[in-house]
This record gives C-alpha cells, sequence and structure tokens, in this order.
C-alpha cells in the first residue's frame, strides 16, 4: 500500500486549510477531493468571517479573491404583507482590514486549491474516498475505488453528511434535528445595480437576513448577500421543522414565493439566475461537536459539526479554516513527537478549546434550544412589522398619540405569557 | 421560474448508474409520512402510477437532506462516483 504522511479527505475550506499549513511546514500531504474541482460540490449562503482567522496565514486574506467587504448588515422581519427593516451602516465593518466577505465557493476554494500546490501539497480533484480504513483500532489510511493510501494521519474533513465518520465510528449519523436544509440561486445583477440596490460603495457589498414569512413560520430565515456582480438569495429551513410543519410545503417553493413578494421582488428585479445549489448545515452546536481526534485521525469543519447559527451573525467557513489550521499544528507536533495516536493528536481539540472556535459554540450553547421556539420564526416577526405600521398610519380619522399607538402594539403583541416565558430562554444567549 | 429549469442551469455529469436507492419494501411498508416529497429542495421524488418511490437522481444537488430525513433509512445514498454528479460553477 502506497503511504503518505497526511491525506486530507475533502478539499473545502477546513481541509484545504489543513493542507495549506501541512504543506507550508514541509510535510507531505495529498488531498482528495471528489469534485471536478475544489470548490465544485461547496455551498455556502455565503460570507466569511475573516477577523477570526486574520492571525491564522496572515499573508493569504490580502489577496484571496473574495467578492465584496460587508459594509452593510440587514435584518428584516417579516409580517404579511409588511417588512421591517433593521440597517447597519458602520465605518467598523470595513474600516481597517473588513470584518467579513461575500463568497463564492468554486473561487474561493479553487484559489485555496492552488495555494496549496504552491507551497508544495498535492490536491488530487475527482477522487472521492469510500471508505477509512482501519486496523487494530486506528485509522491507517483510506480506500478509493481500488485504490488503498496508507496515511501516519487521515485529516477527515468530508463535510456534513459524515459518509465516511460515521461507517468508521468516529461521529454521529446526521440527525434532522440538529441539521438544516439551505439552498439558494445565485442571481446576475451589473455591479452599478447592487450598488444602487443596497446603497453601497463601489465595490463594498451587503449582507442581509429575512425572519419570519419566508419560511411560512417554520424554523429558517431567508438570506442575501452581495457579490461582485450577483447575489446569493436563499432560504435556511430546519429539517425537523419541515417535518414537524405537517403541512407538507415543498422546500423549493419557499423561494419562489420569496421571490414573488412585493417587498423583495425589486431587489431581484431585471437578474438572471445562474445556479441553483443545496446544501444541508449542522446546527447542533457545541452539545453535538463529536469527539474530535483520535488514533491516526482528526476531524475538521462541517464533518466536526462546527458550524453556527446565532440568529443574526451565521459562521461556519471561519471554523472551517480555523479547525484546519489547528489541524496542521497538531499534526505537525504528532510528527516532531512521532506519535500519531490519540494521545500525540490531544493538542488539537485543546488547541480548539483554547480558541474561538469552541469557546464561541459555549458561549452559543443555549441558542439550538432557543431556535426550537416557534413564535421567532411568525410572532415576533408579524408584531414587529404591525408595531412599525402601526406607528407610521396616518387613518382618515383622528391619530391616536404616538406613543399609545406604540404602547398598543407592545400589550397586543409582547405583554403575553409566553413572551416573557421566552425572554426567560434568551437570557442566556 | 419553475424548478426544472433551476435544475437545467447547473452542470451536472451523469453517471450510468444511481446513487439513491430506495429499498421500496422499507418505503412503503415502514414509512409513515413521506417526508422525501417535500424536503427535497429539487424536487426530485415522485410516486408512481403503482404509488412505489421513484427518485429522478440525476438532478441530485447532493445536499443529504433526504436521506437525513429518511426515518426508516429506506434509501442507499452515496455521493456520486469519482467526477460524476453537479459541479458547482459558483455556490
Amino acid at each position: 500500500m502506497e503511504k503518505v504522511e497526511c491525506i486530507v479527505v475533502g478539499g473545502g475550506l477546513a481541509g484545504l486549510s489543513a493542507a495549506y499549513g501541512l504543506a507550508g511546514a514541509g510535510a507531505e500531504v495529498m488531498v482528495l477531493e471528489r469534485g471536478d474541482y475544489a470548490g465544485a460540490k461547496n455551498v455556502t449562503g455565503g460570507r466569511l468571517y475573516v477577523s477570526p482567522i486574520r492571525g491564522f496565514y496572515p499573508e493569504l486574506w490580502e489577496e484571496a479573491p473574495f467578492e465584496r467587504p460587508v459594509a452593510r448588515e440587514l435584518i428584516t422581519m417579516m409580517g404579511d404583507g409588511a417588512h421591517t427593516t433593521f440597517e447597519l451602516a458602520s465605518d467598523h465593518l470595513v474600516a481597517g482590514p473588513p470584518q467579513s466577505y461575500t463568497v463564492v465557493r468554486a473561487r474561493l476554494d479553487q484559489w485555496l486549491a492552488e495555494k496549496v500546490g504552491e507551497k508544495g501539497g498535492m490536491v488530487v480533484p475527482g477522487m472521492k474516498v469510500d471508505e477509512l480504513l482501519r486496523k487494530d483500532g486506528r485509522i491507517v489510511g483510506i480506500r478509493a475505488g481500488e485504490d488503498e493510501i496508507g496515511a501516519d494521519v487521515v485529516v477527515v474533513a468530508e463535510g456534513v453528511l459524515r459518509l465516511l465518520a460515521e461507517p468508521a465510528g468516529l461521529a454521529a449519523r446526521p440527525d434532522e434535528k440538529d441539521h438544516a436544509l439551505g439552498y439558494k440561486e445565485v442571481i446576475e445583477l451589473p455591479a452599478g445595480v447592487i450598488e444602487d440596490r443596497w446603497n453601497l460603495n463601489p465595490g463594498e457589498g451587503a449582507a442581509q437576513l429575512f425572519l419570519g414569512t419566508v419560511t411560512d413560520g417554520m424554523m429558517g430565515g431567508g438570506f442575501l448577500y452581495t457579490n461582485k456582480e450577483s447575489i446569493s438569495l436563499g432560504v435556511v429551513v430546519g429539517m425537523h421543522a419541515m417535518k414537524a410543519d405537517g403541512r407538507e410545503i415543498e422546500s423549493h417553493q419557499l423561494l419562489e414565493r420569496f421571490k414573488e413578494l412585493p417587498q423583495i421582488k425589486p431587489l431581484v428585479a431585471g437578474g438572471t439566475v445562474a445556479e441553483y445549489s443545496a446544501h444541508a448545515i449542522p446546527e447542533g452546536g457545541i452539545a453535538k461537536v463529536p469527539r474530535l481526534y483520535g488514533d491516526g485521525y482528526v476531524l475538521a469543519g462541517d464533518a466536526a459539526g462546527l458550524s453556527l447559527n446565532a440568529l443574526v451573525t451565521v459562521r461556519g467557513m471561519d471554523f472551517a479554516i480555523a479547525s484546519g489550521y489547528h489541524a496542521a499544528q497538531a499534526m505537525l507536533r504528532a510528527k516532531a513527537a512521532g506519535d500519531f495516536s490519540a494521545a500525540g493528536l490531544a493538542s488539537y481539540e485543546a488547541a480548539l478549546r483554547d480558541s474561538f472556535v469552541l469557546k464561541d459554540l459555549e458561549t452559543a450553547r443555549a441558542y439550538p434550544q432557543f431556535m426550537e421556539v416557534p413564535r421567532l420564526f411568525r410572532q415576533y416577526p408579524t408584531a414587529v412589522s404591525r408595531l412599525f405600521e402601526d406607528v407610521f398610519t396616518v387613518g382618515p380619522g383622528p391619530t391616536p398619540p404616538l406613543v399609545k399607538k406604540a404602547w398598543r402594539g407592545v400589550k397586543r403583541d409582547f405583554l403575553r405569557p409566553s413572551t416573557l416565558q421566552d425572554a426567560w430562554l434568551a437570557r442566556k444567549l | 421560474m419553475n424548478i426544472d429549469a433551476k435544475l437545467g442551469l447547473d452542470v451536472f455529469k451523469l453517471d450510468k448508474e444511481p446513487h439513491i436507492v430506495i429499498a421500496q419494501e422499507v418505503c412503503a411498508t415502514v414509512c409513515t409520512n413521506r417526508a422525501c416529497l417535500y424536503v427535497c429542495p429539487a424536487d426530485l421524488y415522485e410516486l408512481d402510477d403503482a404509488k412505489r418511490m421513484t427518485v429522478n437522481w440525476e438532478g441530485c444537488l447532493e445536499c443529504g437532506t433526504c436521506m437525513i430525513c429518511c426515518e426508516p433509512r429506506a434509501l442507499t445514498w452515496s455521493y456520486p462516483r469519482s467526477q460524476f454528479g453537479v459541479q458547482y460553477r459558483m455556490s
């Protein structure tokens, strides 16, 4: 059996980040990617928070093929026939180095794969791994079709579905309670039109999240990210919510209905749909993160469940890159010590516990449970929009005083036992 | 825009063999909610005239939602073989 020091399964951001660190330090690394090129099977919303990872591989982020730095953050509460949008336009989002960028995965991942190649790592596209090989309780390599390749360490960065990790006993099968479906259209629009529609300076971008009727009250929301010459418009909906709902709404119809709303239609007018994509998203939080290492392997990125939906910030790619970085560092320490057992690789999980990855997931421990509050995705967004509708309404007769109007809305929709109960749950967020 | 038109925009490299296989017996006798019919974002599942579940796997976006949502585990679901399946140009 052919053998290399390190095999990385999956040329997404976690796998490529690990490979870049390993190759840069002179380790022998081979990335096996099932798509025709890195990024061919990857889907993001998407925006990458670069601030958390700028310290890792600082030379990379200056030249990365990002789309637009996010200068405007918008949250839209959707009721029936009324939307209320909160918008932040802040110098701090883009002054100095921008904190986040919109991205298109096929571009970003292919570029990172090239960078791995420049460091001497080998990225093999069009090669699907079929099995993780086990021997005497440790992972010793992989099988791809007829080929078996051995390795001191396998970085399992296969993505959310764990089709390899689960049969090998490294992590649980994905459960519908802890996963969401995300899907989107990439809609082409000229750069100038994008900048006009979202009030952007040339080159800058916007990120917009939607809560409420977009998912017909099911856990989830809508998203819109402006790329250079396209927008990514999509929907995320909890798998469990789709099934529990019992109304059997066809998931793909949510986006079509969303686009037809009079409040949304002008945003996409004149655009040309260029691609349609979908992906599962891990949303179980820290409670569902498996043991991240063992004899001869580490788990990274989505395969490790490293993603975080904190309602207004949705993260995963920064965790993927950070976990890849720390996987590489741990592997290099293991190599120096000549110990690729679980004990030799334990510094990986320790480093993630010390870093923002597991700290932020720990901070957000209560989020998955809070997301189960059904009122979050129907009553509250509707109530917010009704409140603002009331406040802005001038009818044919006398108009009640502003404070009275507002108070009436608050009393009607928020001063309820259920709201207090939800607020009590929310204290942990 | 209907779902077939959307899938028509994507690049697919078609294998001869399906990568999703339905265990008809399990599907017909154990499953109570037929979630695959409505959770699939590509709308690939449908019942044929004999009320047997079918999947138009050729248009699969490889998201895995059907596999995760299939409670009786009636699906043998793998990624398409090397060099087959959807190849996203952007996403």
